[in-house]
């Protein structure tokens, strides 16, 4: 999007500087501005939900007012205007190619070059008469503090984990309690991240409950459309329902799976939905029929389920790359050959 | 975070305490809590609870830290498997990413 083109609608005016005009931002989010950072939570669109890099003010700010850095991830620059509110500051916002503050610092884009760069570029230093930036504390992995100052004369100040503790931040004189300082992954941080995973995989659910659907119909007599969609609607909509549950449940239970690797965790979520679908459903009879079938899913759903499980330590806060690297050695082996055997005792039980 | 311990003794961080000038900067950016300051010198006091971001490595002036950072992401590593490069987010090729 460029600006000169059409002007976004969380720009309310202009304030004048001794470089010129700079773009006075919204510290209300509009109707559209929420609808966006929904969407992006549904993974739509989340690779161009961008702003334009440079400098925005908020509120009144004079060459004393702070300075916060901000990707330029519209989501990022929203949190971070949001809670701005009734201060006066600068935003500057770096070109992280659309990517958040954590993602973009691990990659090195929200980084030591991509600032000092900046600072070239929005003269920063002839706006403001201080040498202070705060700096989100998840961009730390990209950057270094000390090389900062080395090479632009602007001291990194690391603010809060979260945008809504800098109005006490500041009002404490630029202080962090420890609380502030520590990443959560509470009940409800996991649960917003429920329907971005939904949507991540939900293609390949929905190739699986139609090649399933199919196969139902397969049996000694070769095909049975009747068959077909009597078991296969049952089988596809317990995929369907079991891909829902798989794919929710390990976040919001986390906590209270057993064990501390992911693979492990997910191992139990299958074993839950096996017994939960199969064993109180009343089609559990007629489509699991016989018992290789029966063994098959024992065997299927924990694989799928572990599997599952084991990637969401992507989004989860805690997991370090030596541990999953770890966890994998270990978990990817048994996953592979639980599922294959799974799959042959299911297209066996089909003809016998 | 009551339940969400991960492994034990797998992390690669390193400290040198002997390199340490006291200035804080770890404290500071670490989101776990691993260090706390002692004597005035970084003390290490919880390394399990590392997730190998590196901020403490990249924000240390004296390089007394070091930490092979990446991303603890399985879906990050297989990816990195199949095209034969470090662990990698998706957010290159316009995928999902992290």
């Amino acid at each position: 999007m460029n600006m000169e083109s059409k002007k976004p609608d969380w720009i309310i005016g202009e304030i004048k500087s001794n470089i010129g005009e700079i773009p006075v931002v919204d510290t209300n989010l509009s109707l559209s501005d929420r609808l966006g950072g929904w969407k992006v939570g549904w993974g739509f669109g989340r690779n161009n939900y961008r702003v334009d890099p440079g400098l925005y003010a908020v509120g009144n700010p004079t060459e004393e007012s702070p300075v916060f850095v901000s990707a330029n991830y519209k989501l990022s620059f929203d949190r971070l205007r949001e809670n701005l509110g009734g201060l006066d500051g600068w935003i500057m916002v770096i070109d992280t190619k659309g990517i958040n503050v954590w993602c973009a610092a691990g990659k090195g884009t929200f980084g030591t070059d991509e600032i000092v760069t900046r600072l070239g570029y929005t003269r920063l230093a002839e706006v403001v008469s201080h040498r202070r930036l705060i700096v989100p504390q998840l961009g730390a992995p990209g950057i270094a503090a000390h090389e900062v100052k080395d090479r632009s004369g602007f001291r990194v100040i690391y603010g809060p984990v979260r945008a809504a503790d800098i109005s006490d931040y500041i009002k404490a004189g630029n202080k962090a309690t420890p609380q502030m300082r520590k990443v959560r992954f509470n009940t409800w941080d996991r649960f917003v991240l429920v329907p971005n995973d939904l949507m991540a995989s939900f293609k390949y659910a929905l190739i699986a409950a139609a090649v399933l659907f199919i196969i139902s119909g397969l049996g000694r007599d070769i095909f049975s459309v009747e068959r077909m969609i009597n078991n296969g609607t049952v089988l596809a909509s317990l995929i369907t329902i079991g891909y829902i549950f798989g794919t929710a449940l390990p976040p919001i239970l986390l906590p209270l799976l057993p064990g501390k690797s992911f693979s492990l965790k997910g191992v139990w979520v299958g074993l839950l939905l096996f017994f939960v679908i199969g064993w109180y459903s009343n089609n559990f009879i007629t489509l699991f029929s016989n018992k290789l079938s029966l063994y098959a899913w024992l065997l299927l759903l924990p694989a799928i389920s572990s599997f599952v499980t084991m990637n969401f330590t992507g989004s989860s806060t805690y997991t370090s790359l030596s541990g999953v690297l770890k966890e994998m050695k270990v978990a990817v082996p048994i996953q592979a050959g639980a599922a294959l055997i799974g799959l042959i005792l299911l297209i066996v039980g089909i003809f016998i | 975070m009551i339940g969400m311990r991960y492994l034990p003794d797998v992390v690669t961080l390193e400290y040198d305490e002997t390199k340490c000038n006291g200035c804080q900067m770890c404290i500071i950016v670490c989101p776990h809590a691993v260090f706390t300051i002692e004597n005035k010198r970084a003390k290490m006091v919880d390394r399990d609870a590392c997730m190998e971001c590196g901020a403490c490595a990249k924000n240390c002036p004296e390089e007394a830290l070091s930490v092979r950072a990446g991303v603890g992401c399985a879906n990050a590593i297989i990816i990195g498997a199949i095209r034969n490069t470090e662990p990698t987010c998706g957010c290159e090729d316009n995928s999902s990413c992290c």
